[in-house]
């Protein structure tokens, strides 16, 4: 491979001229990003402990939270409805490395927990249990973290196994 | 005048519609600005969703600050069952020219095209500095209006303009948006009484530069026989072509815009007589390179919507210069019309459409509004 000395070496004016190999340039720009009214109305709630989902008048899917719009149907979720602290574990993964900047404890469960009532599965994580023992299925509950309610997913600390019997897959194999 | 015979497609607008242009949709997700626009063009055609053959937008994560932001807004789409689609980080007429090659090579026969510019959320002046060359310039962080008015100053050396004519230009346009719901900025003050304004970037005031807005735009194109099925006058696109020019505008003569010049000879702009033109210039100062890249002259009605001057959503504004022009044809006001369109610094891209009524360039001259 050709190295920036001898890329320039090959330019008499430039022969035996240090190479220039890195330049630091910052830059910055800064945002206020609205996150609508849909997931406006998602937030508010959550310091009062209400998951505020968005029915779509179509195909009837719940979305939480919601985005203000079906994907599938491309018109607006206009029906809000409270949904339950339960739901179901649709998928799950062990996490061993630390993400930077996120403040959690390394291994934890990252799952996706099909809320009762709701047709797409909410990020979460699983806690309260050995990992060895979190599996699809599994009755999950919402663990609210009191020191920081707040229009924030994080006033949701966890979930955790409910110890009820597991989910019938019939009732959550179409949103997965 | 049509073609079954692929590569040999009349392709025409059948539809348009846009927002309200504001300068803050703060209320409002990028998707919950987007649809309501989306299911008004639909509306205009009959058609849904799932009869659209290819669907493109146009839009910025840098306006939007956040990556894959256009995947968002594509929420408001409907693209279930998966659709044909596609998306490109420029103004929503370039999504048309990918759209427009789809249905010409017969891959569809209508196609949705919508662009969006949510520039509230920072700040445009300094985001637009992000497209300069990495190294060089946009460490210098020299904002739009600093650019613009570099162009603007090399204009009034060179004897092209001066500060009252493009005043002028600013109230011309602004007056003629007061006929135009969606624009931003309808009706102006004299143009004795601009001038008395402070300097933005001198020799550039604020009457110079677009408003800062959040928009929509969507146009649905439709081949041949599909477009005469859709609408009773289909705004026809003739010609359309896009050049570029160097990245670096110090390289560039500013006074001139030889893309504008060649994408309007490609375009047919010079086959016949224009009932109108639609301008995508933002600066007041960049009308007077375009009128001379499309020897335009006063007897040819420019921005009779207001143009940029009056509503600015970055991403948007050049699609919306095709729908304006598509519109003038539909409503029967027009029988020839330009419209044109640019991304970068100081006209640095440029695209120019020449649309047509099914009478073409033999319907009677002016009328429009």
């Amino acid at each position: 491979m050709t190295t920036a000395a001898e890329l320039l070496a090959a330019i008499p004016e430039l022969a035996g001229v240090e190479p220039v190999t890195r330049v630091t340039i910052p830059a910055r720009l800064e945002y206020t990003h609205s996150p609508g009214s849909a997931q406006t109305r998602f937030l508010n709630a959550l310091p009062d402990k209400r998951l505020v989902a968005e029915r779509c008048p179509q195909c009837t899917r719940v979305y939480v939270p919601p985005r203000g719009a079906c994907p599938t149907c491309g018109i607006a979720t206009s029906e809000q409805l409270e949904l339950p602290h339960t739901g179901t574990v649709t998928t799950f993964c062990i996490v061993n490395i630390a993400a930077r900047g996120l403040n959690i404890e390394v291994p934890y469960c990252y799952a996706y927990v099909l809320l009762d009532g709701a047709h797409v599965g909410l990020h979460a994580r699983v806690g309260d249990t050995a990992y060895a023992d979190v599996h699809i299925g599994q009755r999950v509950e919402a663990v609210w973290d009191e020191t920081r309610l707040g229009p924030s997913l994080a006033s949701i600390s966890h979930f955790r196994p409910t110890g009820e019997p597991d989910a019938d897959p019939e009732s959550y194999r179409r949103w997965m | 005048m049509s073609s079954s015979r692929r590569g040999d497609r009349d392709v025409a607008v059948v539809a348009f519609a846009q927002s309200n242009h504001t300068r803050h949709t703060d209320q409002l997700s990028e998707v919950e600005l987007v649809m309501p626009v989306l299911h008004d063009v639909l509306k205009q055609t009959g058609l849904t969703a799932n009869r659209i053959g290819f669907t493109c937008s146009g839009s910025s994560d840098y306006l939007a600050g956040r990556a894959f932001s256009f995947t968002m807004a594509l929420d408001g789409v409907g693209a279930w069952p998966p659709i044909s689609e596609s998306h490109v980080e420029m103004d929503g007429a370039w999504a048309l020219y990918e759209a427009w090659v789809k249905l010409r090579t017969g891959e569809a026969d209508t196609a949705l095209v919508y662009s969006y510019g949510k520039s509230s959320p920072g700040s445009v002046r300094d985001v637009l500095t992000r497209q300069l060359d990495p190294y060089t310039l946009a460490p210098l962080w020299p904002d739009s209006i600093a650019l613009a008015a570099l162009q603007a100053q090399a204009l009034v050396d060179a004897g092209l303009t001066d500060e009252p004519r493009l005043a002028a230009t600013a109230v011309r346009s602004r007056r003629a948006a007061t006929g135009n719901p969606h624009a931003q900025l309808r009706g102006s003050a004299d143009a004795d009484e601009l001038l008395r304004e402070p300097y933005e970037v001198e020799p550039l005031r604020r009457h110079d530069c677009p408003p800062i807005s959040d928009g929509v735009a969507a146009v649905i194109l439709a081949a041949g026989d599909t477009a005469r099925q859709l609408h009773a006058n289909p705004a026809w696109i003739r010609g359309i072509d896009h050049r570029i020019e160097a990245h670096q505008p110090g390289v560039r003569d500013l006074t001139e815009s030889p893309s504008t010049r060649l994408a309007a000879v490609a375009a047919g702009a010079f086959d016949a007589p224009l009932d109108a033109a639609e301008l995508h210039a933002p600066f007041t100062a960049q009308e007077v390179v375009l009128r001379r890249a499309l020897d335009l002259d006063d007897r040819v009605p420019v921005n009779p919507s207001g143009g940029p001057l009056a509503a600015n959503p970055v991403m948007a504004a050049g699609l919306i210069r095709i729908g304006e022009a598509a519109a003038l044809i539909h409503r029967g006001e027009a029988h020839r019309v330009l419209a044109h369109a640019t991304s970068g610094p100081c006209l640095q891209q440029n695209l120019v459409a020449v649309l047509e009524s099914s009478e073409g360039p033999h319907g009677t001259r002016g009328g429009a509004r």
